[in-house]
């Protein structure tokens, strides 16, 4: 059997559908420990390209017979090299085109609601990395929120619907991946707005997101109202659209909260967290729909691949909602805290325009899952 | 330090950096150093598995313009 490539939307849908697949990751330990390809249906095998040099003899028996294998590895060369093998062994064996590197910057885009009068609203998936952006659409216009660095994934979308893109906005400095958000405007003319308090020393010019504001986008008029919620860092804000759905940036996830320490202030910033999540969400309708800027685990998605819940429903099941006691919250988000995202001074530096790296280094700038989450 | 042979691996993608090493590592004898020059900036983590799955020894990595120079010993 010849060897197949198969590119990173295949393997989206593949995780989304739930569909069984076996992997061989042949990166070394460590890298597959930190960070792999996730999906509910999934069996691992990982050994090391550099142990298969010589031949895949020794991992034959581990291997299945009969069902697809997908090879991984960083960028693809061992994949190939190690995924040639397996088919001359006879090994239905495909290799994942542009590796793990390709996987993180592949996004999903998924509709996730109709708003009033035409509008839409949708969801862009970074399955690799766990982030989530979106896109407001509404007459002739869009709004974008938590872009990530893929520019042209959204303003090719754009360019499709036939609207220009007039605000991009982001809830937060981002500390986990770079954000595109900036380049967004500077490429299309839009407004590019940024919460104030996390634009300490920036060097680019913003709009700033001030607390209860209400933005209309497009001839239908859908009402993007901005909320201040801190925590996770000083600035971050959320946003409700079209007065139903709630994007709630890096403070509440489906099955998870924001962590606090990714400025190194965890002290200083868990009481706002504490207050964002216990008084502010608390004084919303239980029936928005939260829609974070992040999921954690590939059990947080939907059926359809979104990542989407009820507040009411958080309400009663997110741990981090959940907790009474002020002190135990306390040492929930500051004490036990998994290790930080990659690079995760870098890439702050880079979203406050400090830094510009190249394209190459900022693809491993973003290497591993984003972490911005406690559970 | 002797070093015994240059690897050049400098602008190779992953796998070649280890595929070259491993192939002159066959020719040294046991305690021979070999350097290798690389910059797939990947290959950092790479070294110091397969040092440690294969028994030679990594003395040191270092880093200078983009290019990652590492000492390995050759083990038994």
């Amino acid at each position: 059997m010849s060897l197949i490539a198969m590119n990173p939307s295949e393997l989206a849908r593949k995780v989304i559908q739930k569909e069984p697949l076996f992997i061989l990751d042949v990166r070394n330990e460590d890298a597959f420990r930190d960070w792999k390809v996730e999906g509910e249906n999934i069996q691992y095998l990982n050994v090391p390209y550099f142990d298969l040099l010589d031949g895949v003899e020794e991992i034959v028996d581990q291997l299945p017979k009969h069902q697809p294998i997908l090879v991984v590895c960083a960028k693809e060369g061992s994949s190939i090299l190690v995924g040639e093998m397996l088919s001359e062994e006879g090994f239905n064996a495909s290799y994942l085109a542009g590796g793990m590197k390709a996987w993180s910057e592949h996004l999903e885009l998924i509709k996730v609601a109709d708003l009033r009068e035409g509008g839409e609203l949708y969801q862009f998936v970074r399955l690799g990395k766990g982030c989530l952006s979106y896109m407001v659409l509404s007459g002739n216009e869009a709004a974008i929120i938590d872009a990530t660095r893929m520019t042209d994934v959204y303003v090719t979308f754009a360019k499709e619907k036939g609207v220009s893109i007039s605000h991009v906005f982001d809830t937060h400095l981002h500390a986990d991946h770079i954000s595109g958000g900036r380049m967004i405007a500077e490429e299309t003319g839009a407004t590019y707005w940024f919460p104030p308090k996390d634009a300490e020393d920036v060097t680019f010019n913003y709009k700033p997101i001030e607390d209860n504001t209400h933005l209309q986008v497009g001839a239908s008029r859908i009402d993007i109202q901005s909320l201040e919620t801190p925590g996770h860092t000083i600035g971050s804000m959320s946003f409700i659209i079209d007065e139903v759905y709630l994007l709630t940036g890096d403070i509440l996830f489906i099955d998870s909260i924001g962590r606090p320490d990714l400025a190194g202030k965890a002290e200083d910033w868990v009481g706002d967290l504490r207050h964002s999540l216990y008084k502010t969400y608390q004084a919303l309708s239980p029936d928005l729909i939260v829609m974070p800027a992040h999921f954690m685990i590939i059990d947080e998605l939907n059926d359809d691949g979104s990542v989407a819940e009820k507040l009411g429903v958080l309400m009663e099941r997110n741990h981090g909602l959940n907790v009474d006691d002020e002190r135990e919250f306390r040492s929930m988000v500051t004490d036990h805290l998994p290790p930080q995202p990659n690079a995760y001074r870098e890439i702050r530096e880079t979203n406050l325009g400090k830094k510009s790296p190249s394209l190459e280094d900022q693809r491993e700038m973003e290497i591993g899952p984003n972490r911005c989450a406690v559970r | 330090m002797k070093i015994t042979k240059v690897v050049d691996a400098k602008g190779m993608a992953c796998p070649m950096p280890i595929v070259k090493t491993k192939k002159e590592m066959k020719q040294l004898e046991t305690g021979d150093i070999l350097e290798v020059q690389a910059t797939d900036q990947g290959a950092l983590k790479d070294f110091e598995a397969w040092a440690k799955s294969t028994g030679h020894e990594l003395l040191q990595t270092k880093e200078a313009d983009g290019v990652l120079t590492f000492h390995i010993k050759k083990g038994e």
